[in-house]
C-alpha cells in the first residue's frame, strides 16, 4: 500500500495536481494480493496526504491460461490451471498476476 | 471544469498511469539476481505457513550438506532471532531480519541481510547456496520477487492435502513444492497422491519433493531439484 501512495503522489506532482479524488488499481486473481486487505489499509496509508479523501477502485483481472494441446485459452478458476476441455495442466499463464496503478483522478 | 462550484478551475482529470506497483522492488530484485548469478551462488526463496518446517529443513542441510558446501541463510520473522540462532547452532551462517509488522520480506531487506552477512565475514562468491527463509505466511510473500533463482514452497503433511487449493497465488509461483514432515504422513492420515494432484493443478511449473527433516528422506531429491550437488555417499 505504501507503494500505491508513493506512485500516486509522484504522478500527482508530475501533473501539478492539488488533490487526488480517485485511485484505480488493477489486481490479478493470482497476484497474491487480497483486495479486501488493500481497502482496509487504504485510508490509513493515505491519511494526511492529498489523497486522504480519494476513493479506491479495484479492477479485478481474472486469470487466464493457454492450453497448448487445444491451442485455446481458458479461464483459470480458483487458481486451477487445468484445461476444462482436455484436462491438461497449463504452464502458460496469460493474465492474472497484474499488480498495477491503472489510473488516477486528479484535481 | 470544476464540478463543485463555478470557480472556473479545471475539474477532475483522469490520468492513465499503468505502472507496476512493485516496480521499485522488482528493479532491486533484478539487481540482486544479477549479483547472485555473477557470484555463482544459488539463491532460493523459501516460503510456507508458520511451522511447516522451513528452519528444520535448513538445519538438516547445515548439518549434513553444509560441511562440504558453503551455505548461508537470511531469515525473516516478525519478531525474535530464534531461527537465526537455531541455524547458527547447526553450523550455518545466518542473519535474522525482524520485520516488525511486515508479513513478508522485500528485496531491500534481502540487500540489507546480505550486507550483514558480509560483515560477519561471508563472501558471496564463496557460497554455493544462499537461502532466503521468508516470513511464515502463504499470502503476501508471493508478490515480492527477492532475486531468487528458484522459489520453494513447503507444505507439511499436518496442514492437510487441500492447502495448495486455498493459497493458489503462492503455489502458482513455486518452482519446487516440498511436502515436508513426510514421516508423519501415515500417522496424520495424509494422502500423498491426493496432495500431489492438488499441487499439480495450482503449481503447474513445480517439481514436487517429499521430504523429512527428521530422517533426511528426500533431501537428495531436493538438492537435485535445486541443481545443487548431492549428498556425500556416507551422509
Amino acid at each position: 500500500m505504501d507503494n500505491v501512495r508513493e506512485l500516486a503522489l509522484e504522478q500527482a506532482r508530475l501533473h501539478g495536481a492539488s488533490r487526488i479524488d480517485g485511485i484505480t488499481l488493477r489486481i490479478g486473481a493470482l497476484a497474491g494480493v487480497e483486495p479486501e486487505a488493500l481497502r482496509f489499509a487504504f485510508e490509513v496509508v493515505m491519511a494526511g496526504s492529498i489523497a486522504a479523501t480519494a476513493e479506491l477502485h479495484v479492477q479485478a483481472v481474472a486469470a487466464e491460461a493457454f492450453c497448448e494441446p487445444c491451442h485455446l485459452s481458458f479461464a483459470v478458476e480458483s487458481g486451477l490451471c487445468e484445461c476444462p476441455r482436455c484436462g491438461a495442466i497449463s504452464r502458460r499463464l496469460l493474465r492474472g498476476r497484474e499488480l498495477e496503478l491503472a489510473s488516477l483522478e486528479l484535481v | 471544469m470544476c464540478t463543485t462550484c463555478d470557480c472556473g478551475l479545471p475539474g477532475p482529470q483522469r490520468v492513465d498511469v499503468g505502472a507496476a506497483l512493485l516496480s521499485r522492488n522488482d528493479a532491486l530484485a533484478s539487481a540482486l539476481r544479477q549479483r547472485f548469478e555473477a557470484a555463482g551462488v544459488r539463491a532460493i526463496n523459501l516460503l510456507s505457513s508458520p511451522g511447516s518446517g522451513k528452519t528444520a529443513l535448513l538445519e538438516w542441510l547445515g548439518r549434513h550438506w553444509g560441511h562440504h558446501h558453503p551455505m548461508a541463510v537470511i531469515v525473516g520473522d516478525l519478531a525474535t532471532d530464534n531461527d537465526a540462532r537455531r541455524l547458527q547452532a547447526a553450523g550455518v551462517q545466518a542473519v535474522q531480519i525482524t520485520t516488525g509488522q511486515a508479513c513478508h520480506l522485500e528485496a531491500a531487506m534481502v540487500a540489507d541481510g546480505l550486507h550483514r552477512l558480509q560483515h560477519d565475514g561471508v563472501v558471496l562468491e564463496q557460497l554455493e547456496l544462499l537461502v532466503i527463509e521468508n516470513v511464515g505466511n502463504l499470502v503476501c510473500p508471493a508478490a515480492y520477487d527477492l532475486g531468487e533463482a528458484q522459489r520453494v514452497v513447503l507444505l507439511s503433511v499436518t496442514e492437510g492435502e487441500d492447502k495448495p487449493l486455498k493459497y493458489p497465488a503462492t503455489f502458482h509461483s513455486a518452482d519446487v513444492v516440498v511436502i515436508s514432515k513426510i514421516d508423519l504422513a501415515e500417522v496424520v492420515g495424509f494422502d500423498v497422491a491426493h496432495a500431489r494432484r492438488h499441487i499439480e493443478r495450482v503449481a503447474p511449473r513445480a517439481r514436487i519433493v517429499e521430504l523429512s527433516a527428521r530422517t533426511g528422506a528426500g533431501m537428495d531429491a531436493l538438492l537435485e531439484a535445486l541443481a545443487l550437488e548431492r549428498l556425500p555417499a556416507c551422509a
